[in-house]
């Protein structure tokens, strides 16, 4: 199911706020499913709406980029998955941040979307970049941990668990994990409190 | 790096092993799933044919979607009643324990499991939701995961995890009068901010949580995710001792006391090392109440709304964007805020206690004019001993809605919402743009005794007035 996700190539797309949450990548009532079919048309959709045509995701220039520039804390709130599912079935492959909300930044492992993180005045100087130049040519580098913007290259960050699991190949957590069934069993048979009910 | 913390105890006692990723295994103990999150988790299930590995641990009920008036089946709303019939059959299929509406055990996920000693000390705790951090309150290692992870959990009841730092947050003194749980953790946010928490779980510790009952510790666990930690918890003492007696799925007997004598073993030593410590005097917190669009954005009620320049400038963007949605003028009170609806409910605020609390303000007084009032219990015991008690008829007679139990206008995923640019006076724990229903909807948090303040005067009330 999984496979190596080692550098992604594409061009970016800005969007700059703090604190951007799970309701308003993707309103609760679009939660209503199930499946994930079909969220990515309403990825940011109240966002947008109130917009007028001026949100990133509706704006022309965007709609074929593949990797999102955001600034901090981003994806924080709910644990709902149909955030990243939403962000991906739009067509966004790697996110750059300053800093991504913790349930969020798993779920995005959990889905092979890579997030690294940036220094604040990097990310906006990108963010910048892409406003002026929509069709600069970015390439990430998840070995090297470097983002090249256009001709610049730029340090970016992830922790070493999901960087390694990313450039292995092995962020579908699923295959390992049902794999150790014995280790499994060894563990719950320490645990008092399996025994009580 | 943390050590003997209740925290390095319950971790070191699950781990599994060490993944290639150099990622820790971890065993979840108690696996909590409702119908939003796990749908498309048994289908990958499927899809991959896998099989729930210890479907005794899972523990299901149904409580976002769920109508709070007319809960009769077939749901009015067809999407809501595809999920109930896809969690219904994804249950029975597994061999899941359900608790399904008119059971007398159905309610929000993060009441039931604690009420019925579901939950305890030194477990590991995972739900497809981030409110999973409530499960904390019990000495337990509770967080939120995506859909991936639950299958992940179906599938090896375990996870794939990075350890995370300890921060103890230390709150000591008594509470002032009209003070509840929920404005301690609000003024936590406010002091640490809504991304303070990330990378850590929080230890809340200190007198202040000693004494606080376990519904109390709930309320404040349940939002450490507000404040950016994945999971906070209080380590568990004769509080949580005694509420847990008795209940359905707690030992007994004999096993009773080597349970205790275990729950005491994992809480943090005296000596044990922390990340980092943060310390709050218990009298410096006031009834606290959000005025933007983050749970950091709060005041007490007798503050001003901030104005720009005298915030950290990081913050000043935020709360541009805050007074717009909000229509509301910095530098103005807060109190007096008028309003267009009071929720009191959710799995912060919807237990018995909390039903309580907003009781005794309403008790003999009438919802001002134009304003719309519900209560919604978080669970169907909840409801049960409300009622038992006459705390329905007190609120009935002072003009409140009594309903169903479910997560309601807390998230809105259900027909409980905002119309328009409605402002509501909330119990609940997020005040996102367009969490509770509308596009425009507005939110304030708050205690559940403040919002029956609120619901009295048709504006936002500083609650100790009332209790005078």
């Amino acid at each position: 199911m999984s496979s190596e996700v080692k550098t992604i190539s594409g061009t970016g797309i800005p969007l700059r706020g703090n604190d951007i949450d799970t309701d308003r990548i993707i309103p609760a009532r679009f939660l209503r499913c199930v499946t994930f079919d079909g969220l990515g048309e309403n990825v940011f959709t109240d966002d947008r709406a109130s917009s007028n045509g001026q949100h990133p995701f509706d704006q022309p220039q965007y709609q074929n980029a593949n990797l999102l520039v955001v600034n901090g804390n981003f994806g924080c709130g709910s644990s709902r998955e149909h955030a990243p599912q939403a962000i991906a079935r739009w067509g966004i492959q790697a996110i750059l941040g300053e800093s991504f909300a913790e349930i969020f930044f798993g779920n995005c492992v959990a889905l092979g979307i890579p997030c690294v993180t940036a220094s604040p005045d990097i990310v906006t100087q990108i963010q910048t970049t892409l406003e002026q130049n929509p069709d600069t040519p970015l390439h990430l580098d998840l070995e090297n941990l470097e983002l090249q913007v256009g001709e610049t290259k730029y340090p970016v960050q992830m922790n070493e668990g999901a960087k390694q699991s990313f450039i292995s190949g092995k962020w579908d957590s699923c295959a390992q994990l049902v794999n150790n069934t014995q280790d499994i069993q060894t563990t719950a048979a320490k645990l008092p409190y399996l025994a009580w009910s | 790096m943390s050590k003997g913390t209740l925290f390095d105890k319950v971790w070191d006692l699950h781990a599994v092993g060490t993944l290639p990723s150099g990622q820790t295994q971890l065993f979840i103990g108690l696996h909590l799933i409702h119908e939003v999150t796990s749908p498309q988790a048994f289908a990958m299930l499927r899809e991959r044919g896998l099989k729930v590995l210890y479907p005794q641990r899972t523990v299901a009920t149904v409580d976002h979607i769920v109508p709070t008036e007319n809960q009769a089946r077939p749901f009015s709303d067809i999407l809501a009643e595809e999920m109930m019939q896809e969690l219904e059959k994804n249950c029975k299929e597994n061999g899941i324990r359900f608790y399904n509406v008119g059971s007398g055990n159905q309610g929000i996920v993060h009441v039931i499991a604690p009420e019925q000693g579901l939950t305890q000390p030194g477990m590991t705790v995972a739900c497809g939701d981030s409110h999973t951090s409530t499960h904390g309150a019990f000495g337990a290692i509770a967080f939120g995961i995506g859909t991936s992870q639950v299958r992940d959990v179906l599938a090896s009841q375990t996870l794939a995890l990075s350890k995370l730092k300890v921060r103890r947050i230390e709150v000591n003194g008594d509470l002032n009068p009209g003070v509840y749980a929920k404005d301690v953790i609000l003024h936590i946010i406010r002091q640490l901010g809504v991304k303070g928490g990330v990378g850590y779980a929080y230890e809340y510790a200190g007198t202040t949580f000693e004494k606080m009952s376990m519904e109390e510790r709930m309320t404040v666990c349940n939002m450490s995710i507000e404040g950016g930690a994945r999971c906070g918890y209080v380590n568990p003492d004769q509080v949580t001792f005694d509420y847990l007696k008795g209940r359905d799925f707690v030992p007994k007997g004999e096993e009773w006391e080597k349970a205790v004598s275990w729950w005491q073993s994992i809480a943090s030593d005296g000596d044990a090392e922390y990340d980092d410590v943060v310390k709050i005097d218990a009298a410096d917190i006031a009834p606290t109440v959000t005025w933007g669009i983050t749970p950091g954005q709060g005041i007490g009620v007798d503050e001003s709304i901030p104005v720009a320049d005298s915030l950290p400038e990081s913050d000043r963007a935020l709360a541009q964007e805050a007074y717009k949605y909000m229509q509301l003028q910095p530098g103005n009170a807060i109190a007096g805020t008028k309003v267009d609806v009071c929720f009191i409910g959710s799995c912060t605020n919807g237990r018995i206690s909390d039903l309580r609390e907003a009781a005794k303000v309403a008790k003999g007084h009438k919802v001002a004019n134009g304003v719309k009032a519900f209560v919604v219990p978080g669970s169907e015991r909840v409801k049960v001993q409300a009622e038992a008690e006459g705390l329905d008829k007190i609120f009935l007679e002072a003009g409140f809605e009594w309903r169903g139990a479910g997560c309601s206008m807390c998230l809105a995923m259900n027909p409980d919402k905002l119309q328009g640019d409605q402002i509501s006076a909330s119990s609940s724990n997020r005040n996102f743009k367009g969490r509770q229903g509308s596009a425009s909807g507005r939110t304030l948090l708050m205690s559940p005794a403040m919002v029956a303040a609120a619901a009295l005067n048709g504006q936002v009330s500083d609650v100790r007035q009332i209790l005078h």
